[in-house]
């Protein structure tokens, strides 16, 4: 049924079936996707790497990618946020792949899944957890009370805090799936629209279809820099309590 | 007629019913949790192996290429900062040379000039004392020989009257009446001279 918009999400195993203690761990369409990601954005930076002083097209690019996320987590996060650089970058270029690399059709979108892009927020949930509270102690839960608020609205405003702070993982992850699945499975419903409809009808949804891709050239960047920036944001939080 | 479409109808419900039947059936496909094991897995596989190559080796790499054109560009900045300085430095140095050349060669040509204006002076005051010394001399000589002249011309006078004398009447005149005479005369004529 490749009519059906949500058959590109389809998850399907390439080659055998791999167990480990009775848990499936198969190499698949998905995986796929996600080794050629890594391996697009190591070939890339490593080629980017040349001791020049007088960069090259793809050192320009590497360096220009370097320096606009470390501007981007100076920014946001102050200075003490350096040690978290790497990740940052990994995050930022491994969502931008994944996404872009989605783009291409009959390819796979890694991150139009929710389990995948859980994943990644509930790791960031934990590890700025954890950094705030290395960082401040049982301080860090002063996070939940926020100054001059009114006695009366404490209890209220506390409780909110933390049902924010909770849902900061499912916010994050949630945001980056549903952009991703929404703007495939449209994609794909106007597709089908330009084959229904033929020759003579299929031009209006063939126009949309173009438009659209712009648009989600757009969104695959802006998506991997929201992700990118609400990590920060967070990790901004637990470095520099001030709320 | 009826009949047909009946049939058209119920083609196409079918065609529906099996359609949501088999979109049902997929769901959302992101729900299925059958591969979410393998997709957590080999996302932490991947991304751990992309997170550690990138921050271990990538990384590293292009901060030092962006430290060492940062450091670089500054370098050759001071350099040239330097340089600049130098030259300027060097630019007043031969500003100042010439000045003090032009200055030098000024004052060598003014006291040549001084030297040379001072040796001009000094010879033609010496050349004048020389002329006036030569002038007194001749004018002492003038008036010596003036004097001597005038003696002479009376001895010449006197001598010559004598001579004169003698041979008119034959015989020697007292010397000194004869003088006399001869020196009135001269008076008379000088005074003739004078006095025109």
């Amino acid at each position: 049924m490749a009519a059906n918009p949500m058959y590109q999400f389809n998850v399907y195993r390439i080659g055998p079936e791999i167990k480990i203690n009775n848990i499936d761990i198969s190499f698949t369409n998905a995986s796929l996707f996600m080794v050629i990601s890594s391996l697009a954005i190591l070939v890339i930076f490593n080629l980017g790497t040349k001791r020049s002083i007088i960069p090259n097209k793809i050192q320009l690019l590497a360096e220009l990618s370097y320096s606009f996320i470390s501007k981007m987590i100076s920014d946001t996060a102050g200075s003490k946020a350096k040690p978290y650089f790497s990740f940052i970058f990994s995050l930022f270029m491994f969502v931008l792949f994944c996404n872009m690399f989605g783009m291409i059709p009959y390819s796979f979108t890694v991150t139009s899944h929710i389990i995948v892009t859980f994943v990644l927020a509930a790791f960031i949930f934990i590890g700025v957890t954890i950094i705030g509270f290395i960082k401040h102690g049982l301080g860090y839960l002063k996070l939940f009370v926020p100054s001059g608020v009114p006695m009366v609205l404490l209890p209220l405003i506390v409780v909110v805090e933390i049902i924010s702070y909770l849902s900061r993982p499912i916010s994050l992850s949630v945001r980056l799936f549903a952009n991703m699945m929404a703007g495939h499975t449209m994609m794909k419903v106007f597709g089908g629209f330009v084959v229904s409809l033929g020759i003579v009808g299929g031009w209006l949804p063939l126009g949309f279809s173009v438009a659209l891709t712009g648009l989600e050239i757009l969104v695959a960047f802006l998506q991997a820099y929201v992700f990118a920036i609400l990590t920060c944001i967070y990790l901004n939080d637990a470095l520099n309590l001030h709320h | 007629m009826l009949k047909k479409i009946i049939f058209q109808f119920l083609a196409l419900s079918l065609i529906f019913t099996y359609s949501v039947q088999s979109a049902e059936s997929g769901g959302m496909p992101q729900l299925n949790p059958e591969f979410w094991i393998s997709q957590i897995f080999w996302l932490v596989l991947t991304f751990g192996l992309l997170f550690i190559i990138l921050s271990k080796f990538i990384l590293p790499k292009i901060s030092n290429n962006l430290e060492t054109r940062k450091s670089q560009i500054l370098e050759n900045i001071e350099t040239a900062d330097k340089q600049r300085e130098e030259t300027e430095k060097k630019v007043k140095e031969f500003d100042k040379i010439i000045n003090d050349t032009k200055v030098e060669s000024k004052n060598f040509f003014n006291s040549e000039r001084q030297k040379v204006l001072d040796d001009i002076n000094n010879k033609r005051l010496s050349l004048e004392k020389d002329i006036e010394k030569e002038i007194i001399k001749a004018e002492e000589e003038i008036d010596q020989l003036k004097k001597t002249s005038q003696e002479k011309i009376t001895k010449i006078a006197i001598e010559t009257s004598s001579d004169l004398v003698k041979q008119l009447i034959g015989e020697d005149i007292n010397k000194s009446s004869l003088s006399a005479i001869v020196e009135d005369l001269s008076k008379k004529e000088m005074e003739k001279h004078n006095g025109i």
